[in-house]
Parts: structure tokens; sequence; C-alpha cells
């Protein structure tokens, strides 16, 4: 019986370290630094200097963990998404490598003939509109919310057809669940209606550098007068 | 030295044992991990369906009961980031187990065996993926909760819809303890009488069509022209379902709105 008791324990203990995969949350915190003696109690601090009390130098925590601020992605940015893409040039990316720009969104289906031509209009109107000196500080993505039938060599055709395939325009495949998420993070609805139909929400989204969303137009056609002022406050 | 004989015996003895304790682990774990009822897949018309109006279910299994205050404890002390204090805000809005005393303790006046609600989409998604299951999409959700006690499809009977209905003026069902209401045709509780439930792809319901202008406030829920589109006008328990869905935001959470997992049949 003793070795039953011992076997199960055994088990038990084999048992929790079961926990789903990426269940230790990634650290991405910018250094921190604190008193060696403590003499301010936990009060920690972002940058090194001296205790106030003792004036002992700062020490930084958890030096492991440092990364540079760069790295640094907030709670409500869409780079918290891990989920794999594939450009219209074939390249498989995470959003996160969109960093660092500001981002115009909007989701489309190539085969579609009713909304979307309006929505992609309304896309290059906005990139017309915007100075063509900051181009690179900004980025045009349009998600597929058909990844079946929005291979890279559609959205790569659809691209060249619409004369958006300079630098600053990306076309994203995903996978059906990658794009229900990113739907929800944008609170973007949309229901496949036949095989080759969809109906969606008609929203353009724009998210900073850190990919934070900051703006959202709803409707076709309507004035993007708005929203492209927010977009020249962000490229500023 | 000699070799004690006997100590060989009981050291294989014990690895037979440890064998057996394995094998017998891993089948009764994966029963216990929570039940599934086996759902035969068919066609129906939903409230809301595509151009065709029929809708084809594949066969699946699907959990029996909610997910519990119970078992969502134990998920985010496996999963620390889900905590209350550790989720992220795009995943999640400032009500996210707001009743919880702390990350791992719930609120004296929760019942442990009641549904978790207050749940957002992104958390009730992260669950199901971390048993290795997923949400059911509406479609499924709907087919299985259109049953009664004895039958598949218990839409036309009166005493079905009452039954909804009057499970939505009943106050504070979410902290009743999960199987207290009727065990359906598939062996499944709880679809209704004591909460709402997530659904994989709730944001396919656009019950107003191409704006979300008009669905992201409470007073639209009872918009008589979103009815127009739905097969039965009568299925206002129903209409209900897809009003919230309509209105709902993936980071959301609400009291009365929890989920449960399914999975695919192989």
């Amino acid at each position: 019986m003793r070795n039953i008791q011992y076997i199960l324990i055994f088990i038990g203990i084999l048992l929790l370290q079961f926990s789903c995969r990426d269940g230790a949350a990634k650290n991405n915190g910018v250094a921190i630094f604190e008193c060696p003696m403590h003499c301010e109690g936990d009060i920690t601090y972002n940058e090194p200097g001296n205790c106030k009390i003792c004036k002992m130098d700062l020490m930084e925590v958890a030096k492991s963990v440092r990364k540079v601020e760069a790295d640094y992605i907030s709670e409500e940015s869409i780079f918290n998404l891990t989920t794999k893409w594939v450009t219209e040039e074939n390249r498989t990316i995470e959003l996160k490598d969109l960093k660092g720009k500001t981002l115009v969104m909007v989701m489309i289906y190539t085969t579609c003939k009713a909304a979307c031509p309006r929505l992609v209009a309304d896309m290059r109107n906005i990139e017309k509109q915007l100075p063509q000196e900051n181009r690179k500080n900004m980025h045009f993505v349009l998600v597929s919310i058909d990844p079946e039938t929005d291979t890279p060599e559609h959205l790569k055709a659809f691209a060249l057809e619409n004369q958006m395939d300079e630098e600053h325009w990306t076309f994203l495949q995903g996978t059906k669940d990658g794009v229900r998420e990113f739907a929800n993070v944008l609170a973007m609805k949309y229901k496949q209606i036949s095989p080759i139909d969809f109906s969606h929400s008609n929203i353009i989204s724009v998210l900073n550098a850190k990919g934070e969303l900051i703006h959202q137009q709803e409707g076709l056609g309507v004035d993007n007068k708005e929203t492209i002022l927010k977009i020249k406050e962000l490229i500023r | 030295m000699p070799i004690n004989k006997e100590h060989i015996s009981s050291v294989n003895k014990a690895i037979v044992r440890w064998g057996i304790c394995f094998v017998l682990f891993w089948t009764t774990h994966a029963d216990c991990q929570s039940k599934m009822a086996f759902i035969t897949g068919g066609t129906y018309v939903p409230l809301y369906g595509r151009d065709s109006l029929q809708v084809t279910i594949s066969n699946f299994f699907m959990d029996v009961y909610p997910i519990t205050n119970e078992e969502f404890v134990a998920f985010v002390r496996k999963n620390p980031k889900w905590k209350k204090s550790k989720a992220k805000k795009l995943f999640v809005d400032g009500n996210y187990l707001v009743q919880w005393k702390s990350d791992i303790e719930l609120d004296s006046s929760q019942n442990l065996k009641a549904p978790v609600t207050s749940i957002s989409w992104f958390a009730a998604i992260a669950y199901c993926d971390c048993q290795g299951k997923r949400l059911p999409t509406v479609d499924e959700w709907e087919y299985v909760a259109m049953a009664n006690e004895n039958l598949a499809d218990a839409r036309p009977l009166k005493t079905y819809n009452q039954f909804i209905l009057s499970w939505y003026e009943k106050p504070k069902t979410y902290n009743n303890s999960i199987g207290s209401t009727f065990k359906n045709y598939w062996g499944v509780y709880d679809l209704h009488g004591l909460v709402w439930e997530w659904t994989s792809d709730f944001n396919s319901v656009l019950v107003s069509g191409e704006s979300r202008k008009d669905v992201d406030k409470d007073s639209n829920l009872f918009c008589g022209s979103a009815a127009i589109g739905a097969t039965d006008l009568m299925n206002y328990a129903a209409f209900m379902r897809y009003a919230i869905r309509g209105s709902s935001k993936a980071k959301y959470t609400m009291r009365n709105l929890g989920f449960r997992c399914v999975k695919d049949k192989n």
C-alpha cells in the first residue's frame, strides 16, 4: 500500500506541472530600480539614481527581464495577439511586426462586389489626403475576412489591380480563428451568408505606433475628415 | 551482499502498479475533466440563418454543464495571466470577475457550483483551448438548445418558450448550482434557466445589417425592426439571445453570461 501512496503522490506532483501552454506570462517590463537597503519599503523607480534616505546607488530589480522600452506592449495593444498572418508577398508575420508606424486597418474580402470596393476607395481616399513625406510613418493594412479564398496570390492580384501594391500597403490572410479574434479586438462583426458572400461592419480603424486603437470610422463613403485629422496627429 | 529476491519482486510489483495507476489515471482523468454529451448532427432552420435558411451541424460533443466558478478558479490558478489583476485590458473590461474577493477567491455570497460569469469571450476561448476544446458556434449552441426533455426540436411547443421566458423574469439565477434545470434530449443541462452563454462566432450576429451603429445600446435590443429577417417572429426567447450577441463585444463581461465548451468528434 505504501508504494501506491508514493505513486499517487508522484502523479499528483506530475499533474501540477501541467498547465496551459504559454502559462507563464511573458515579462515585458522596463527596468525597475530599488534601494538595496529597502529604506522606502517597496518603492521602486524607473531610472537609476540614489536612495533618498541612505544615499546608496539604486539597484536594478530582476535584471534578466529587462528589455528595451521599444519592446514594451501595453495592455490595450493589438500586438498582444500572437496569431500568424501571411502577407500578399507570402511573408509570415505577427501583428507586432507592424509596430512603429501609424496603422490604418480595414477588413474586406476580395470577391466582395458591394461594400468592399467602396471601403477600399475610402482607404485610398484617406491615403491620398495625407502628406507624402510622412508615408514612411504609416501603414495601410487590409485584413481578409475570407481566409479560404483570399490566398496571398489573390491578395497580390487584388493589390495590383487596385494600385495598392506600394510598400505602405499590406494585405493579410489569417486563420479562421485568428480572423475572428482580430475582428473581436476591433469590435467588428461579420457573417458568412453564402459560400461567396459575407455581411460585415464597415469600419476603418486607426491605431497608433504601439498598436492601440485611437479612432474608428463607421459607415461607407462617410466624411473622413476626422479620421484624417487623427492620423495627422499621430504621424506628426 | 546477497541479492534479496523479495526486494526485487517488490520493485517489480511497484513498477506494475505504477503502470496500472498511470493508465487508470489517464482514463479516469479524461472522464472527470468535465462530462460531455454526444450531439448527433443534423440540419435545422435557426432564427437567423444564411441565404439557404437551413443550417447543417456536424456531430460533436458538448459539455453537459456550464463551466463553474470552482473550475474557473482552478483555471486561473494554473494560468495566472487570466487572474483578475493580470488579465490585459485588450481582452477584458473593468468588470472581469468583479465579484471575486481576490485573484483566486470568490465572494462569500457566491456559489462554487454556480456557472462562472463576468468573463469575457477571450477568457472563455482561453479556458476551452486549455482543455483541448473550443466554444460552440451560434448555430451549434442553438441546435442543442432547441431541445426540451424529450424532443430534439421543441421550439413549436408553447411550454418550451414559456419556460425560457419565465426564466428571463427570474432574478439572480446565475447563482444557482449547475444541473438545477432540466436535462434535455441530448443529456445536456442548463442551456436555459441559469445564464446566457458565449459562442465562438457571436460577432456574426448583425442584427441590424451593415452598420453596428444602432446595436451598441441596450435600448436597441427591443427594436422591432431588427426582428425582420427572423424566420420565426414569434420566437421572442431566441430573438433575445441574438440581440444580446449582436450588442456584445468580446471583452465585455456580464453578470449573467457564462459559457461551456464543445469538442469536434475527432
